[in-house]
């Protein structure tokens, strides 16, 4: 391609630069802008056609003006990969941000990423155990799930997702993964602390960071994640690593990409955001998974928080179509003072039947998740009740499922931030709480796993 | 540059602008040097505009555009079932055998494997007359599945050669007097709906083994259904329940803009599964088309009339077909991608004007109908719907409610009790009953809607006291409205709660849910006897026969066992009346 510059910027808008009379430039071909006072931009093509070009910026368009001038880089973005990644911060654009040197690139990659072929999946089965109660025990993340963490401004996401990254491994098994992390405009008081976090306990080592903060280019934060995620498809589908992919926070990414809709001014969907950002989320969330015959997996973590806790709201709402579960954090536990503040009740994983039992966790896992399910919600739901006629008027099971839902919440949830509980410890525990309700209300319970696992029951 | 041929004017997503080439609306197109498919949706002077099936990234403009002067067409034929094809009948194994485990583009693959040679039996003579649609004869498609080889829609004539033997699908395996060959092979366009003589009044169940939808909800064959319902409630659960378990002989599944990891489930599990109504592997009979939400959307937007055509194909040849697009939001949401970028005026919440006209074609497709052969065929049409925030005041949930006539709503609510299927037996309807209600009589029994509607009204009866329950306590009712709560709950934990993972439960015949809503009513009967002679509620609804009648449906062979159960049922709740 040659290296041709054009002075023919017609309109500048927004994050978006339009030019006329160019030779053919691709759709996604990559820009450099070189402003009249020598600053250079970095930019890709939108929208192509014989008469008009239109850019979009990542930097921002402050600065640029009709003599800035345009060159089209002869191809779309790609991301130099190469083991040296791992162990690597890089910027929300792919550069070095850790004073290193460049990356020496083994290849380089599209980062759009191709879809994978369905028929070429494997069905994730492994069971990742979190050492968080309330996750091994009722949400089961499975190597290969993408899972997000619907949570709300002023929660402790983060805590919850690097106690995850910093715990998570196979049942019985000492491999290690290597975390990719996307951060997409948040502080850089946020990101130090994930950073810092990640360096006292060496993770830092294994894992590779790309960070876009909230005072960098809101429009480059619509190309960080898919560096991301094309490192991680790199690691694992070409280096044969197990990837836990962490990334924050998915609403700033969606802001994003409603701010360039608005710019070019396209007909916006609910709220404002874009009619295909249900497409757009799904080109993120579906690179992660395993396939047949390669080693490696993706596992995705994508936080995101849902603006006014609603969780109809367009973010979580098609978040939720697209991944295969969800984890709610609940302002209610956490105002009073429950770590994890994990609401088993809207959550869900997806993928948990399939990876739960006596191969991967233990044979009674799903009876005893299921129990303690239907008595917590019982208990929630009597809490309301006891409010307008009072504790005096409850039952006998009702009074037991109450008690109980208090204890869930204050033995089973909560745990300390480096608090690591084995499967087998938070099933346990799970069945020391249940001693507190009489066995016959304990309907979900199959009586054989009372004869063998009941603390004072069983024979 | 010839003139049928043209050049790329613009490139804007998966939209494409061509100039200097005449296209005809809806024919299929080459774009660029890769040859992406795609397919010319808008004219406009000499600019023609084309949805791209594949990525566009990296074409520039000045490339070639080349016409195919087809339309986007389906192959049909033997070969289809058992097949799992991406939303333009690309066959997926063929894909990854071309390019490995991502979905590259520019890569063209048959939609019918035209090496395979399959034993054709003739069933028509040289010398016969055979109209448009006539069967010529017959493919052993699959274990269980004859195919039958039809003359394409627009063909007739006199038999002049035509023999059995062993052919693939575009070899020629008869002639008629005028010259024209047949092959096994035929191709139709999508959008267009195959013809048939006409169309009937659907007059037999659908019977799913789902005790809420088979019971209170039936569905007809030839009939449309919309499930809609937020994420997690169990959509894509309850139709692969269907896919699995319905008793139609065809069944074509559409993962339109999906999970990818929920389509590699189904590939994995329906090869294991057992069709309960012929006892042989459910993929014999089962065709899928996975577009999964992160592959092109304009191959989404056509998955869902691949999908139906290759329906009406088999209903042709006087199958009932059963059809599960899963979801039909992420279809309409393709549709208002690509109207978004021809920047047309928006109708409501940004969807195109003719989205509802879309979705009433698309379920007009549904029916039961008298094929060309003069055969009875039917193609249901059972649609998921994902509603923004589980609200279905939203345009595609309206636009499908205008047209289907039973309606499964799923409920967060119960999803969330983990109260399965989580149908809401309240804002659900179906309006087939009159219809069906014959065939209820007939085949199972004859007061079949009549506790029907007992069952459903109860529920009801139910609804309305709750309300008064959540302020005042059950105990507060008086006796015979405790009973009432009692025997509704009966009817929600019993009846309604179906577990779709258990050996056993996932299905129940017919009889046996006919025999099941019965014992609750006479639970109901023998109860309010006891409690008039002196018995006490707790007592009555205690007896550790009801229990047993309960639990039991877990076993094998229930359906046997019922009357018994209710029997000893029936005498302890009398002792517990006598002994007080």
């Amino acid at each position: 391609m040659s290296g041709k510059e054009y002075r023919t910027i017609t309109d500048v808008k927004g994050p978006l630069v339009f030019l006329e009379k160019t030779e053919p430039v691709a759709f996604g071909e990559i820009v450099q802008l070189r402003l009249t006072d020598g600053t250079m931009k970095n930019g890709q093509v939108l929208d192509t056609s014989d008469d008009m070009v239109v850019v979009q910026v990542f930097e921002g368009t402050a600065g640029v003006d009709l003599g800035s001038s345009v060159k089209f880089m002869g191809d779309v973005f790609k991301l130099p990969v190469s083991k040296d990644l791992i162990g690597r911060i890089l910027d929300g654009a792919g550069r070095p941000r850790d004073g290193g040197p460049a990356i020496v690139a083994e290849g380089e990659a599209d980062i759009i990423g191709a879809a994978i072929n369905p028929y070429s999946r494997q069905s994730p089965h492994d069971f990742i155990q979190t050492g968080i109660s309330a996750i091994d025990c009722c949400t089961t993340l499975v190597r290969g799930q993408k899972l997000p963490i619907f949570s709300a401004s002023g929660l402790p996401h983060n805590d919850i997702a690097l106690q995850i990254a910093r715990q998570a491994k196979l049942k019985g098994s000492d491999e290690e993964f290597i975390v990719v992390f996307c951060a997409m405009g948040i502080t850089a008081e946020e990101y130090n602390f994930f950073r810092s976090d990640l360096e006292r306990t060496g993770a830092l080592e294994n894992a590779v960071l790309f960070v876009n903060l909230a005072d960098d280019p809101a429009v480059e934060r619509l190309i960080t994640p898919r560096l991301a995620l094309t490192a991680a498809e790199y690691l694992a589908f070409e280096q044969d690593y197990h990837v836990l992919v962490v990334y924050t926070d998915v609403t700033n990414y969606c802001d994003a990409l409603r701010q360039i809709g608005a710019a070019r001014e396209e007909v916006p969907g609910r709220r404002g955001y874009p009619g295909y950002m249900y497409t757009d989320l799904a080109m993120l969330y579906e690179r992660a998974g395993l396939v047949k015959g390669k080693k490696g997996s993706i596992t995705q973590f994508p936080i995101l928080t849902m603006p006014g806790d609603d969780i109809t709201h367009p973010i979580p709402d098609l978040s939720g179509y697209i991944t295969e579960g969800q984890i709610v954090i609940s302002r209610e536990l956490h105002g009073s003072g429950i770590y994890p503040p994990i609401n088993v009740l809207p959550s869900l994983s997806r993928l948990m039947g399939g990876c739960i039992g006596e191969k991967t966790t233990r044979e009674d896992h799903k009876s005893v998740s299921d129990q303690m399910y239907a008595a917590y919600a019982q208990g929630r739901e009597l809490r309301g009740l006891v409010a307008i006629v009072g504790e005096d008027a409850l039952n006998e099971r009702d009074k037991q499922l109450l008690d109980f839902s208090g204890l869930f919440e204050d033995k089973f949830l909560r745990q300390s931030r480096d608090e690591n509980r084995s499967i087998d410890e938070t099933l346990d525990l799970c069945w020391d709480l249940m001693q507190n309700i009489s066995t016959k209300y304990l309907v979900r319970l199959d009586q054989k796993w009372i004869d063998k696992y009941h603390p004072t029951e069983k024979k | 540059m010839s003139d049928e041929n043209g050049v790329i004017y613009r490139i804007s997503g998966p939209v494409v602008t061509a100039t200097g080439i005449r296209s005809r609306m809806y024919e299929v197109v080459r774009v660029g040097h890769e040859g992406l498919m795609g397919e010319v949706i808008e004219l406009h002077g000499d600019k023609s505009v084309i949805q791209v099936y594949e990525d566009t990234s990296g074409i520039r403009p000045g490339e070639p555009v080349v016409r195919t002067g087809q339309t986007l067409s389906v192959q049909l034929g033997p070969g289809l079932l058992t097949q799992i094809y991406d939303g333009i009948q690309r066959p997926l194994p063929v894909l990854e055998k071309t390019m490995g485990t991502f979905i590259e583009r520019g890569v063209d693959a048959d939609g019918l494997d035209l090496e395979k040679v399959w034993d054709f039996e003739a069933t028509v003579s040289v010398g016969d007359e055979v109209a448009p649609g006539a069967v010529i004869g017959t493919v052993q498609e699959t274990e269980t599945i004859v195919h039958k080889v039809m003359l394409p829609p627009n063909h007739s004539g006199k038999v002049a050669s035509i023999e059995s033997g062993s052919f693939n699908v575009t070899q020629t395996v008869c002639t008629l007097e005028d010259g024209t060959e047949i092959q096994m092979m035929q191709k139709w366009p999508v959008r267009t709906p195959r013809p048939y003589h006409q169309k009937y009044a659907p007059d037999t169940p659908l019977i799913t083994g789902m005790r809420i939808l088979d019971f209170l909800f039936p569905l007809a064959k030839g009939g449309a259904a919309g499930i809609p319902g937020p994420f997690g409630s169990g959509k894509t659960v309850t139709q692969q329940s269907l896919a699995k378990y319905s008793d139609a002989q065809i069944v074509v599944y559409i993962g339109c803009g999906e999970r990818g990891n929920e389509m590699t489930e189904v590939l994995d599990e329906f090869p294991h599964l057992i069709d309960p109504n012929t006892g042989k592997p459910l993929m014999n009979r089962t065709v899928m088309i996975a577009n999964t939400s992160n592959m092109p959307v304009a191959a989404r937007e056509a998955s869902v009339y691949t999908g139906i055509t290759i329906a009406e194909y088999f209903r042709d040849m006087g199958y009932d077909v059963a059809l599960m697009a899963d979801s039909t939001s992420r279809w309409a949401e393709a549709m208002r991608e690509i109207s978004s970028r021809l920047e047309e005026m928006p109708g409501e919440e940004g969807y195109p004007a003719y989205l509802s006209s879309r979705l009433a074609e698309f379920y007009e497709r549904a029916g039961r109908v008298e094929t060309l052969e003069g055969e009875d065929g039917s193609v249901t049409v059972i649609g998921a719907v994902s509603p923004p925030g589980g609200d279905i005041s939203e345009p595609v949930s309206q636009g499908t409610l205008r047209i289907v006539k039973v309606f499964w709503g799923l409920d967060a609510g119960l999803a969330r009790q983990r109260h399965f299927p989580a149908i809401n037996w309240l804002s659900s309807y179906s309006l087939y009953p009159q219809s069906l209600d014959q065939w209820f009589r007939d085949n199972i029994a004859t007061d079949f809607p009549e506790i029907r509607t007992e069952i459903s009204s109860l529920l009801q009866v139910e609804a309305e006291l709750q309300e008064i329950v959540q302020l005042v306590g059950s105990d507060a009712l008086p006796v015979d409205q405790q009973l009432t709560l009692e025997v509704a709950r009966m009817i929600r934990e019993f009846f309604l709660q179906q577990n779709g993972f258990h050996d056993v439960d996932a299905y129940t015949g017919l009889e046996q849910q006919y025999k099941m809503a019965k014992a609750i009513l006479t639970f109901q009967d023998s109860a309010k006897k006891a409690l008039a002679a002196g018995g006490l509620l707790e007592d009555v609804v205690n007896v550790p026969a009801r229990t047993n009648l309960m639990r039991d449906r877990f076993e094998p062979g229930y359906v046997d066992r019922v009357d018994g159960l209710v029997d000893e049922m029936n005498q302890q709740i009398a002792a517990a009346a006598e002994e007080n």
